[in-house]
Parts: C-alpha cells; structure tokens; sequence
C-alpha cells in the first residue's frame, strides 16, 4: 500500500512508494496488453473524474485506466459542470462527497485546488494538474518510460527544455528525478525559468546547445506562444533555432539517449515533425504507459481500503 | 462621573512619563496624574499590574461600509478596534460607492458619531472612483471631515496622474498616503516572486514592484512638496528609500503592518490557506528583518493593520481567487506584545510610539497625551492576558486572520474614548 | 511430507493427467505464483518426458482478481505471463495448497479473462480441507487434514531451499 492517502504533490509519495507504483505498473501493462483488457479489481467503487480544465489525453488515460479497472466512472468537464453556473469548488466538493466517490481525479486552473477538495471529501484525492503547480501521474508514467527503455534510472541525466516557469509537468518530473537518484537539468531562456530554480533542486543552463551532449533523455516541454503578460521570446522561429529538438541535435546526442513529450506537441516549435515521428521519440510509449500507471496507482490508493474513508 | 485608574503604570515618552501612579478623568478630559489620588464619587478601575498607554490608532483599516456590509461594518468594525485597544481609526476609501466626494466623507462621519465605538477619521480618494484618471475634490471632502487622501487597493499607476494629485493636495498641507504597486511588474502576481511562487506554481509579484513605485513617489514628493505617508512597507528596499529620504529631510513617512513583521513567504505552506494571501504578499525572511530594524531605527514611523475583512465564502475559493487580505485590528498589539515587548525587545514608549504617537503625527491627527488637560483617548493593557486566536474571539464579522489558532500574551483591557469605556474588562461596551 | 515423498507424488500426478487426458496433445499447464507456478514447471517437464512432447507453462498471478480487494491488497504483485492461446485447451490449473478454495475461483476467472479453454482441471499437492466454495481439485498429491488453527505450507528448493511440507501452529492475525 502507499504511505500517502492522495497524490496531489510529488512530496506526498516516498521512494519506496514511486518505486512499488512503478512496480505495479508493470503487471497493469501486461493486462493491457491481452485481448480481455479488463479486471475486476476495482468492481463497485465510483471514480470521479472532476476536469474544470479542458484536457483530452489525460481524461481519456483516466477514464480507460478506471474502466480498466471495473470502477464506476463520472465525468465532468469545465463545460458541463455547475461551476459555470457559478458553484464553488468547496460547494463542489461538498456535493461529491454526498454521492460518496471513492476517489476524485481532478485538474484545474488554479494552483492548490486539490487541497481544497481533500479539505472537505473523504475521497482519495489524484491531481490531474493543478495550475502551473503539480502533475504528479504525468512524471510517474515519465519514470516508468525511461527505466522501461534504458534499465534504470539511478543515475540518468534528464534534460528538460522549455516553458518550465509555466509547466506543472516540469513541478513535479524535477522532485521526482531526484528522489530516484537521476539527474535534471531545467533549459529555458530566462523568461521562462522560475524565480528560484535552486528551490526545485536541478541544474539551470540557458543553452540547449552546450547541454546536449551529457544528456540520456531530452525532455521537451510544450511551448505556448501567447501570453496574457507578453510573448517571452521573440518569435517561434527564434526559440526553435535556440531551444528545438530537431534531427541535428538529436544526431549530436549520446547514441542510446530518447526524446520524450509529455503532449500535446506544437511540431516545429520546441520538436520537429521527424523527431517526434522517429525511432527514439517515446511519446507514444509515454501514453501506453499512462494507462498502465494510472491503474497502479488507483489500484494502489484504493485497495485495502474498504468504505473509503480515513480511519 | 469621575473616574479613576489606579495603580497602573502610565507610559507616555510625549511627557517624559513611565511610572505607577493613578488618573483621574473628569468630563472627558484628564484631570490629574499623581499618587494616591482619590475622588469623591465616581468610578474606580484598578489597573495594578496594568500598563495605561494615550489611545492607541490604526491609522490602515477597511471598515467596508457603505457596500460591503457583509464583511465588516462601522458598528462591527470600530466594536472590532476597540476589543483592540484602538481608541480611533482611518478608514480607507475603497467602499462602495468609493468614498471619493464630500458628501460621502460625510455619511462615514455621522455613521460613526451616530453607531461607532471608537473614533473614525475618513480618508477620502485621491482619484475618482478609485480609477486613477480623475482627481477627486480634494479640497471639498476634507472640509467635510477627511484626514488623507489615498487611492489603496490600487495606487496610482500613472506618474503623471500622482504628481497632479500631490501638486493639487499640497496646498491643504494634507497627507497623500500611497500604496506603492507597479502593476504592469506584478501582473498576475499572487504571492512574493522567490522562493514561495517557485514552490508552489503560482505567479510571483517581485520586491521590485514595490520598491519602484516608492522610488518614484519618493521622487514626486521631492518635486512637489507634498508630504507622503507610505501604505505597508513589506520589501527590505522600501526601508532603504525611505531611509535614505529621511536622511535628506524629506516629509516622508512609513507604516509596516504586523502581518509582515511577523510572517514571512514560509507561511503560505502547500495547504494553499488563502488566510495568507495579502496585498502586499508576505516576503522573504530578509525583508521582514529589515523591516524590524526599520522599525527600531525609526525609519517605519508606525504599525498599522490594514484591517482587511472578507467573507469566509470568500476565503475559502481557490488561492488564485480569492481576495487579498487579513483581518488584523484585534490581533495587532497582542502580537506586538507578544513577539517585542515580551521578548525583551521593545519597551512600552515603542508600543506608544508606533501605535499612538507615531500614527498621530503622520498624519497630523489631534495628539493625545497622558496629562492634565488632555482629552480623554486612553488604552489600558494587561499584559500577562491569554488571547486564543480562534474565530469566536473576533468581534469584527470576519475571521480572515493570518493569525488563527495563535496563542498570544496580552491585550487591551479597557479602552476609553473621550472618558467613556468602548472596551471594559475586555468586553465590548455596547 | 518430505521431499522424497513430494516427488513421488508429483510423479503419480504426472501420469493421471496423462491417463486422464488420453496424452498431452491438448494439454497446458498454468501455476498460480509463487509455488503453484514452481509445481506447474516441474509437471510441466514431467508430462512432457513421458510423452516425448515440449507441454506449453504459464504463471497466473491472481492478486487483481481477490475477492477480498476491498480490504487488503497482496503484499508483492507477480507478473502474469500465459505465453500460449488459452483458447480450446486443457489447461491444467497447478497451485501447492487446496484450502477454501478462493485463490481457485480467482484463478479461473483470471483464465476466462485470457480465452477460453476447452476445460480447466484442478491438480494440487495438498488438500487441507475447509472449502468455503465448491471447488474440487481432479489430481491430489496428499490429502492432509487440518484444522483452521494450523497452517499447511509447501516448501520448494527453488524458492525455500529445500522440499518439504509441513503443518505450523497458526500464526496470530496471519492468513493462509
């Protein structure tokens, strides 16, 4: 069983909890693998998907990882949800917490909603991505794929390139490389790094280029080009040239060392057609993976945990 | 009726005064100090172990009426002041309609002579409507009772605009109190640019945007002559310019709220508690010494609280949503008890000098003084008194204190306002 | 039963399902981990000397399909690996002790899962009795009685170091 009773931030899981989560995964990939893709593991319990962010890729993982699973799923997205109408996300959680759900999955805009809804649910609690904060299961399936490909981890140099500042990928794939003994190195120009890189605890370099060579994975991050406050570089062409995973960088990688994405990609701005098409881009691994993962780890939360409720 | 304090230890550096003696209070006004004074008839309050400091001010609150009723009122507001130990308050503009033209300066002050507890000085808006591109009728609201002029909340963001306002303010020999925010560098900015907006995934609002808006008012008070009282100092920068502007005589002068000298970004954990969300937001440890050490060297002329009453519907939406803001009139001098004068590290003139004396004289408020002859605007301390920060202690209708579920030593006991108890043994006078 | 007495045993049950099923033509085995899946091994090669024939061996994890999900999860979860069709076999469920029956009724829903084989026998090492279900197995190495104070275990080389099997005063708060 897990130490932790949500999954909201890396720091709610220790070593030995990623590592059984990872562990676990690998039994739940062989389910989905076989013709039947079904257990009945989770028969009878009720899984609430809460996204008041629009999201295609992680909802569908979810959502299939639960069915997967035998559980009851509910969806609700920012369009249909009564948070349109104005609700609160307190009132929200109140009210599914009257349904009894056995465990909300959520994503939302804003940073620290998820602690909002363990305050007021008995529910397990999985952050889906809360605001440019957290996205837990996201570096999960990202451990998984890399030990998966190269054996391990201990040890990896993890280049990640891009809008880190914003990025709630990078907010918990930095923690969680750490504590398996990797490596990370945040890439970005400026603009795009956070105020205190030190506090998340990687190497901070503004030049893609001089890193590339020691790098096992190059991880690129998403880039968005409009921002309410300003562009933070000058134009797309000007970042790519700087900070894009093309076949001429890739060639100058180490010969074993995989490009990874955590998706959607804006091909041609931070990842260029081929190389997200090519042999070593894992992105479609990252998504097989995800299934995997995200059953492990609702299995894991929820087994030996009959009403749902702390004791 | 004639009154009595006795046995208390009188403190007032105004009048040279730190010592046990009693009071006497007759028609609103203070008698005689000595000892062993005795009257005839009348009320006697024993105040042995006590201290009787001149009424304390806040010259920083929100008391949200008209329009925001449901936070915070004049009635619980100035209730909630005096279960501080405050015998007056400033009430900032920023209601609703905004407090911008006479005749609303004018309801703040019969609603409070009529319903208040304690004393209410409005501070009227510089601009109309808040909105920062239409001075407002200066002149016509302080003959109606306004002390100061600010635009709180907001600031003014055009330079232009501030220099207008203090050009025009000057010729009252009124006071422009600032609060100094550049908004184009805090844009979606919800906690300190640093270590806290790192950790927890949020917008960061950096030191510099306060520092910069200082600067420049700094500047423009030089330019025009008029005299600035500086809104929550929170940045180890500020305190700088102010220094150094003080260095060069200049009419500036500085508050510090007890929520940044006592709390720093550590406090905002990833519980995401919207109780330590304010404007402006809590800072590094290096800012709130630097802060204390302003306050020791005089160069923070006072605390205030920037009372800032929400609704617990309110507090309790996202972090990102939520209003900024913490109540602080109740909480103030116990934490100043608690964290200085227990602690060995300030004495009773400092409590008088930045929350009496200081306030007053920033912005030329009518001096109180502990001696024959004065009005009657007297706060009487115990300081061994338990207060638990819990919401039933609050008198104000909101319990948005950064400060909850503390545990401090001491607080007012009595508050009298022209000779009359706003606050006796501990109690609201209703 | 020590260990000579185990591989007497397993040989016997080598030739039953041999009687029983007319050959080895159809035959798979499946063992349920960990010493279920050790026993299938060694049936598997037993079977397949006798016959001159490769008989094709699965291990089966069941800890997703427990019936007592709700309130305790397996310690370790094992790999399930059926490298075969389960579809239209004989597939010869192996596992070390027969006792409510439980572990078996997950197993086969575990197989249904994969395919479905043309029939499914039960062979065990031990039957200790107390079924809670009715489940029976085709192929017994020992029949031990036991009461519900004890535990059977099975002791392979492979895993334990040794062959044996033995009764033990039942642990407090354990499981079987």
């Amino acid at each position: 069983m897990l130490t932790a009773r949500h999954i909201i931030d890396m720091s709610d899981l220790t070593v030995d909890d990623i590592m059984l989560i990872l562990d676990t995964a690998e039994s739940f990939k062989e389910v989905n693998e076989r013709r039947i893709k079904k257990l009945p593991t989770l028969r009878g319990r009720t899984v609430v998907n809460l996204f008041l962010e629009p999201s295609t890729r992680t909802r569908t993982s979810f959502e299939i990882a639960a069915k997967r699973l035998s559980a009851d799923g509910l969806n609700f997205s920012a369009s249909t949800s009564a948070t349109v109408k104005g609700e609160s996300l307190v009132d929200t959680a109140e009210t599914l917490s009257a349904m009894a759900c056995d465990l909300v999955i959520v994503r939302h805009k804003m940073a620290g909603s998820p602690r909002i809804l363990a305050r007021h649910m008995d529910a397990h609690i999985i952050n889906g991505g809360d605001g440019m904060h957290q996205h837990p299961t996201q570096a999960l399936l990202d451990l998984f794929t890399m030990r998966e490909k190269l054996g391990r981890l201990e040890g990896l140099t993890v280049g990640i390139v891009g809008d880190i500042l914003h990025s709630r990928v990078a907010g918990s794939l930095v923690p969680a490389l750490r504590m398996v003994g990797a490596k990370p190195i945040i890439i970005a120009p400026p603009t795009l790094l956070p105020a205190r890189p030190d506090i998340l605890g990687a190497e901070v370099s503004t030049s893609f280029d001089e890193v590339l060579p020691e790098l096992d994975v190059a991880y690129m991050l998403r880039v968005q080009m409009e921002r309410a406050e300003g562009m933070p570089f000058p134009s797309v062409r000007e970042y790519s040239r700087l900070f894009g995973m093309n076949e001429e960088r890739l060639a100058r990688m180490k010969p074993d060392a995989i490009v990874m994405h955590p998706g959607p990609m804006n091909r041609g701005v931070e990842i260029s057609s081929a190389v997200a098409d090519g042999a070593r881009s894992l992105v479609l691994n990252q998504v097989n993976a995800g299934v995997a993962v995200r059953m492990a780890a609702m299995y894991l939360l929820l087994g030996g945990d009959a009403s749902g409720a702390s004791s | 009726m004639a009154l009595l304090l006795k046995g208390g230890r009188v403190v007032d550096p105004a009048v040279g005064l730190d010592a046990v003696c009693d009071v006497v209070i007759r028609d609103g006004r203070i008698v005689e100090i000595g000892q062993d004074l005795t009257i005839p008839k009348g009320i006697t309050v024993e105040c042995a172990e006590k201290v009787i400091v001149p009424g304390l001010v806040d010259i920083h609150t929100h008391l949200r009426e008209p329009g925001y009723e449901y936070k915070e009122d004049v009635v619980s507001g100035t209730r909630a002041a005096a279960h501080g130990g405050f015998t007056a308050v400033c009430a900032m503009p920023n209601s609703n309609p905004v407090c911008d033209e006479g005749s609303a300066v004018r309801f703040l002050v019969e609603r409070a002579a009529e319903r208040g507890r304690v004393r209410v000085y409005p501070i009227g808006a510089l601009t109309v409507g808040l909105k920062g591109e239409a001075m407002a009728e200066i002149g016509d609201m302080l003959a109606e009772g306004a002390v100061a002029f600010s635009d709180d909340g907001r600031g003014v963001q055009n330079a232009g605009m501030m220099r207008l306002v203090m050009d025009y303010a000057k010729q009252f020999d009124t006071t422009v109190v600032s609060h100094c925010e550049d908004e184009a560098l805090v844009g979606k900015g919800m906690v300190n640019e640093g270590a806290v907006s790192t950790r927890l995934g949020m917008a960061g609002w950096p030191a510099a945007a306060e520092e910069i808006a200082i600067a420049r008012d700094i500047r423009l008070a030089e330019l025009t002559g008029c005299r600035l009282h500086l809104a929550h100092v929170s940045c180890a920068g500020s305190v700088e310019l102010v220094r150094a502007a003080k260095a060069r005589g200049l009419a500036v002068t500085a508050e510090v709220t007890p929520h940044h000298l006592f709390l720093d970004e550590d406090a905002v954990t990833a519980e995401y508690d919207t109780n330590f969300k304010m404007n402006p937001p809590l800072r590094a440890a290096e800012d709130c010494q630097a802060l204390m050490a302003g306050l020791l060297d005089g160069t923070i002329d006072c605390i205030a609280t920037d009372h800032a009453p929400h609704a617990a519907h309110e507090k309790a939406l996202e972090f990102e949503l939520a209003p900024f803001g913490s109540t602080g009139l109740e909480t103030a001098l116990p934490l100043v008890i608690t964290h200085l004068v227990s602690r060995n590290k300030a004495d009773w003139s400092d409590v008088v000098r930045w929350m009496s004396q200081g306030p007053r004289a920033a912005l030329q408020l009518p001096e109180v003084r502990l001696e024959p002859g004065a009005l009657a605007d007297i706060t009487i301390i115990d300081p061994e008194a338990r207060v638990d920060v819990t919401p039933a202690f609050f008198e104000s209708k909101s319990a948005n204190s950064a400060f909850l579920r503390a545990t401090l030593l001491g607080k007012a006991t009595e508050v009298l306002v022209e000779g009359q108890f706003a606050l006796r043994n501990g109690k609201v006078v209703d | 039963m020590d260990g000579e007495a185990i591989s007497r045993a397993v040989t016997r049950i080598a030739h039953e399902i041999l009687e029983a099923n007319k050959g080895a033509k159809n035959l798979a085995f499946v063992g349920i981990v960990t010493r279920g899946a050790v026993l299938a091994e060694t049936l598997a090669r037993q079977v397949g000397e006798i016959e001159g024939a490769e008989v094709p061996v699965g291990t089966l994890d069941i800890s997703f399909y427990r019936d007592d999900l709700a309130t305790r999860l397996s310690p370790e979860v094992h790999r399930t690996d059926i490298p075969f069709d389960v579809e239209g076999r004989d597939l010869i469920l192996v596992d070390d002790v027969l006792f409510t029956g439980r572990t078996i009724r997950s197993a086969m829903d575990a197989i249904m899962d994969y395919g479905r084989p043309c029939s499914i026998q039960l062979a065990v090492l031990v039957d200790r009795g107390h079924r809670e279900l009715p489940i029976r197995a085709d192929y017994v190495g020992k029949n031990v009685p036991s009461s519900s104070k004890e535990r059977v275990k099975v002791y392979f080389e492979s895993v334990d170091g040794h062959d044996s099997v033995e009764i033990l005063e039942r642990v407090e708060g354990g499981e079987q």
